[in-house]
């Protein structure tokens, strides 16, 4: 059984999505830091493959990851800086969107600081990562064109609204 | 209007206490300005202003009854904005299924290495 994700706006320019896994922490650690294992699973949207991955895992190392789509070949992806490595609890890099041939609106000249956090307890390892931007308005555009704090009421909440009207 | 124009009316409708709890009370069923008002300390023009904001943003109507002039909900919108956060929800919680699968593999290679 999968355990639930969580995604929450902690404050106006961040987003945190909280997930837990049943493994060892340095397995948890591993899936995110070395690219032969990311590749096999931070696929994104049905229909879309990771070829290129490169990650120098270290204090100002670079990264590079790109998407690409099955159906017409476009591509779209993330490049940028690690910041913090500390192993296997901490990961942060600066992050700068990569438009590809997918276009979006968001700003491109400010990166957004990803942290990654690893935590482990009786085998379960949680994962809590947290994307701070430069501006709201740059958090609301990575998210989707148009997400405000509305969010935070949460779905489960908006799901309970949907029961109660549905019975 | 736009889709990502109504999501952003949506969103911004959402994101106060007050209209989400009136939402809330009108998840119930619909209910008259003075009804939506009691549970509040608010005036029942205060509570109007939300329901103009609600109303702007097609989260809300006003039923048939002249007189009452009762809000009632409406589901449209919000299943909208409900669609979009699923989707950038669906994503991440695909992601991490296909990584549960990948740590569960890992886990298994090293005891299969042993039994050989």
């Amino acid at each position: 059984m999968s355990k639930p994700l969580q995604v929450t706006l902690p404050s106006d320019r961040e987003v945190r999505v909280v997930r837990s896994f049943n493994a060892p922490r340095q397995l948890v650690w591993d899936a995110h830091t070395k690219p032969a294992l990311i590749q096999k699973w931070m696929l994104g949207p049905p229909g879309w493959s990771m070829p290129v991955c490169e990650m120098d895992v270290r204090e100002g190392g670079k990264y590079r990851w790109r998407w690409r789509s099955d159906e017409d070949g476009k591509e779209f992806g993330f490049f940028g800086e690690f910041k913090q490595v500390n192993a296997p609890a901490k990961l942060a890099h600066a992050e700068h969107y990569d438009p590809g041939d997918v276009g979006g609106a968001m700003d491109v000249s400010e990166p957004a600081i990803i942290t990654s956090e690893f935590v482990e307890a009786n085998g379960v390892t949680t994962l809590t990562v947290t994307m701070l931007f430069a501006s709201k308005e740059i958090r609301d555009g990575a998210v989707s064109t148009g997400m405000t704090d509305g969010m935070e009421m949460g779905y489960a909440r908006l799901d309970e609204t949907f029961k109660a009207q549905a019975a | 209007m736009r889709s990502d124009l109504r999501l952003d009316a949506t969103f911004a409708a959402l994101a106060d206490p007050t209209r989400r709890a009136i939402l809330a009370r009108l998840a119930t069923g619909e209910a008259s300005v003075a009804e939506l008002a009691a549970p509040f300390e608010m005036s029942q023009p205060a509570i109007s202003k939300h329901l103009k904001v609600l109303e702007r943003a097609g989260l809300i109507s006003i039923g048939q009854d002249a007189q009452r002039r009762p809000r009632k909900l409406e589901v449209k919108p919000l299943e909208e904005a409900v669609d979009w956060i699923e989707r950038y929800r669906e994503i991440w919680a695909a992601n991490y299924e296909r990584l549960d699968a990948l740590l569960e593999e890992l886990q298994a290679k090293p005891a299969k290495r042993k039994r050989k």
